[in-house]
C-alpha cells in the first residue's frame, strides 16, 4: 500500500547520492510484481530491458551524468500506447499492433531518464471503467480481489499502489486516470485536451482522448508531467497564496456515498479554515453531460474500430464489442447536436470557473464497486455501474479542462475516496501548484496559507 | 428520423446480424436521444454567434 512506499521525490536525492542504485529500485519492483500475479496488474512485464537500463542508469549517475527528475526511476505504462518491441494489445485478444518506435510520450520519459518496468492492464481498448473485460483477466484490487481497482487504468492503479513502479502513464477519455485513481487512493492528472500528444496511443476517442500521469502523490504527478510535456522540471509545492475555490453542488452532489460527501465537506472546510475562499458555483447544462458524451463516444470509438470489427468482431469482450457496435447506429444529426451542446458546456465551466483558481468537486460518487456488479446503490437508488463512476468525470474531457484526481480518506471500512480539482483551459501548471496545496488538506492534513505543513 | 423510427430501425438490423443482445442497449440509447434533443431544444444556439 502507498503507506511506507517512498516517493520519486524522496527517492531522487538517494539516487543522485549513489545511496540508492537504480537497479535495486528495478529489482525492488520486479518482486512486488511477482509478488501479486493473481491481480492481473501488468500484460507484459520488461523484466530484461529494465534491468539492463537501470545498469546503465547507475553507471551515467555514478559518473555524473544525471539526466533529470525520472533518472532511473521505474515507471510503467498503460498497454495502450506503444513502447517499441512490445506487442500494443489494449487489454483485447484482438491481434495486438506491434510498433518498432516509442509514442512519443514514451520516448519524453526515457529522455528524462525513466526506467520502463511494463506494461499495464487495462480495460479492453479503454473502453470500460472497472478494468473487468480484459483478455488477461480482471484487475483485482489489492485490497479485496473481488473489488475493481476502477478502470480503465486500473493495472496502473494497482502497480502504484502495490509498489511495483513509481509512477504510471494512463489514459483518460472519460475518467480512466480518475477512476482508477480515486478507487485506489492516489493522484491522477488529465492534463487539457491536446497538451501531451495522443500519436503511438490507441484511440478510443480522438476528441476526447487525453493521455496523463499517475502517481502516490502529487509532487510525483509534476515531475512527471514536465518529463511527458518535455519540460525541465519546476518545482511547484509550497505556494503561501490564498486561493478561491468554485464548488459546483447541483448535479455534481446530487448523489454521493456518504463518505464522499464526507470528504468533500472535509476538504472544503479544511481550506476555508487555512484562509482560502470556497464559493458555491452553478455549471449550467451540467445534467445534460452523459448524454453529450454518449453521442460523441461511441460513434467515434466506432469509427477507429470499424477495420478491426471487420476481421476480428469475435475476439473483443461482448459487453466491448456491444458498446462499439452501438455506436454504428447514432445519427449525424445527433453527433452534431452533442457537438453543439459540447461547445455550451465549455462555455458553461468557463462561466462557473470566473473568478476561481479552481473547482473542487468528488471524483468518483461511490468507492470501489464489486466485479461483476451491473448497477450500484448510490443513496438508495440504483445506477448503471458505468453511468455512476462516470458521472462527475467526463465533463472535463468534453470541454478539455485539467482536472485531477486526489485521496480524501477513506469510507469507515478503509476503501479509499476522492476529490477532484479542475483548472482552467491554460491552466495544468497552475493547477499542479494549487493541487500541491489542497493534497495537505484532502489527505487530512493541515497547512495554513503562509504557513507550513503541519 | 423520429425516435421511434429509428429504434425499430436499428433494432430489425442488430437482430438481422444476429446482436439481439444489443437492443437494451439501443433502447437505453433512445432514452438518451430524447434527452439530448430536449437539451438541444432548450439551449440557446445564439450563444455560439461569435
Amino acid at each position: 500500500m502507498t503507506a511506507g512506499l517512498q516517493s520519486i521525490s524522496q527517492i531522487v536525492p538517494l539516487l543522485r547520492s549513489g545511496d540508492v542504485s537504480p537497479v535495486d529500485l528495478v529489482r525492488q519492483c520486479l518482486e512486488r510484481i511477482d509478488a501479486r500475479p493473481e491481480l492481473n496488474a501488468f500484460i507484459t512485464v520488461m523484466r530484461e530491458s529494465a534491468l539492463s537500463e537501470a545498469q546503465t542508469a547507475e553507471t551515467q549517475i555514478a559518473a555524473g551524468r544525471y539526466r533529470g527528475g525520472l533518472h532511473g526511476i521505474p515507471v510503467s505504462v498503460k498497454d495502450l500506447v506503444d513502447v517499441a518491441g512490445t506487442p500494443t494489445t489494449a487489454g483485447s485478444a484482438v491481434p495486438p499492433r506491434n510498433p518498432k518506435a516509442d509514442a512519443p510520450i514514451v520516448t519524453r520519459l526515457r529522455e528524462a531518464g525513466a526506467i520502463i518496468i511494463g506494461k499495464t492492464n487495462l480495460h479492453e481498448f479503454a473502453f470500460g471503467t472497472t478494468s473487468e473485460e480484459s483478455a488477461f483477466g480482471p484487475v483485482r484490487h489489492p485490497r479485496d480481489p473481488s473489488r475493481s481497482a476502477g478502470g480503465s487504468s486500473g493495472g496502473a492503479a494497482v502497480a502504484l499502489l502495490e509498489g511495483m513502479c513509481f509512477a504510471s502513464v494512463g489514459t483518460d477519455t472519460g475518467g480512466s486516470i480518475r477512476i482508477p485513481s480515486a478507487v485506489c487512493g492516489l493522484a491522477g492528472l488529465k492534463p487539457a485536451f491536446g497538451e501531451l500528444p495522443c500519436d503511438g496511443i490507441v484511440a478510443l476517442s480522438t476528441t476526447l482522448d487525453h493521455v496523463g500521469p499517475m502517481a502516490r502523490h502529487v509532487a510525483d504527478l509534476s515531475v512527471m508531467f514536465d518529463a511527458m510535456a518535455g519540460f525541465a522540471h519546476t518545482d511547484r509545492a509550497g505556494s503561501s497564496r490564498s486561493y478561491v475555490f468554485g464548488v459546483p453542488e447541483t448535479y455534481f452532489c446530487d448523489r454521493l456515498h456518504p463518505a464522499v460527501r464526507a470528504a468533500l465537506g472535509r476538504t472544503r472546510d479544511a481550506l476555508a479554515r487555512a484562509g482560502h475562499e470556497i464559493r458555491t458555483v452553478v455549471i449550467e447544462h451540467a445534467p445534460c453531460t452523459a448524454d453529450v458524451y454518449l453521442h460523441i463516444v461511441l460513434p467515434e470509438a466506432s469509427w477507429y474500430h470499424a477495420p478491426l470489427l471487420a476481421e476480428s468482431a469475435d475476439r473483443y469482450s461482448r459487453g466491448v464489442r456491444l458498446r462499439l457496435e452501438m455506436g454504428r447506429y447514432v445519427l449525424a444529426e445527433d453527433y452534431a447536436r452533442a457537438l453543439h451542446l459540447r461547445t455550451i458546456l465549455r462555455r458553461a465551466v468557463e462561466d462557473a470557473m470566473r473568478g476561481c483558481d479552481a473547482l473542487l468537486l468528488p471524483t468518483l460518487a461511490i468507492p470501489a464497486p464489486t466485479l461483476g456488479a451491473t448497477t450500484v446503490d448510490v443513496e438508495g437508488r440504483q445506477e448503471p455501474i458505468r453511468a455512476a463512476m462516470l458521472r462527475l468525470t467526463q465533463l472535463f474531457n468534453l470541454t478539455g479542462h485539467p482536472a485531477m484526481a486526489l485521496p480524501a480518506g477513506t469510507t469507515d471500512d478503509g476503501w479509499p475516496v476522492s476529490v477532484q480539482l479542475v483548472g482552467s483551459l491554460d491552466g495544468t501548471a497552475r493547477l499542479i501548484e494549487i493541487a500541491s496545496v489542497v493534497e495537505a488538506y484532502s489527505t487530512g492534513g493541515d497547512r495554513s496559507v503562509g504557513g507550513g505543513t503541519g | 428520423m423520429t425516435i421511434d423510427v429509428w429504434l425499430k430501425a436499428a433494432c430489425e438490423d442488430a437482430d438481422r446480424r444476429g446482436l439481439p443482445d444489443l437492443k437494451p442497449l439501443l433502447e437505453n440509447l433512445a432514452r438518451s436521444m430524447a434527452a439530448l434533443r430536449d437539451a438541444d431544444r432548450f439551449v440557446d444556439r445564439l450563444h455560439l454567434v461569435p
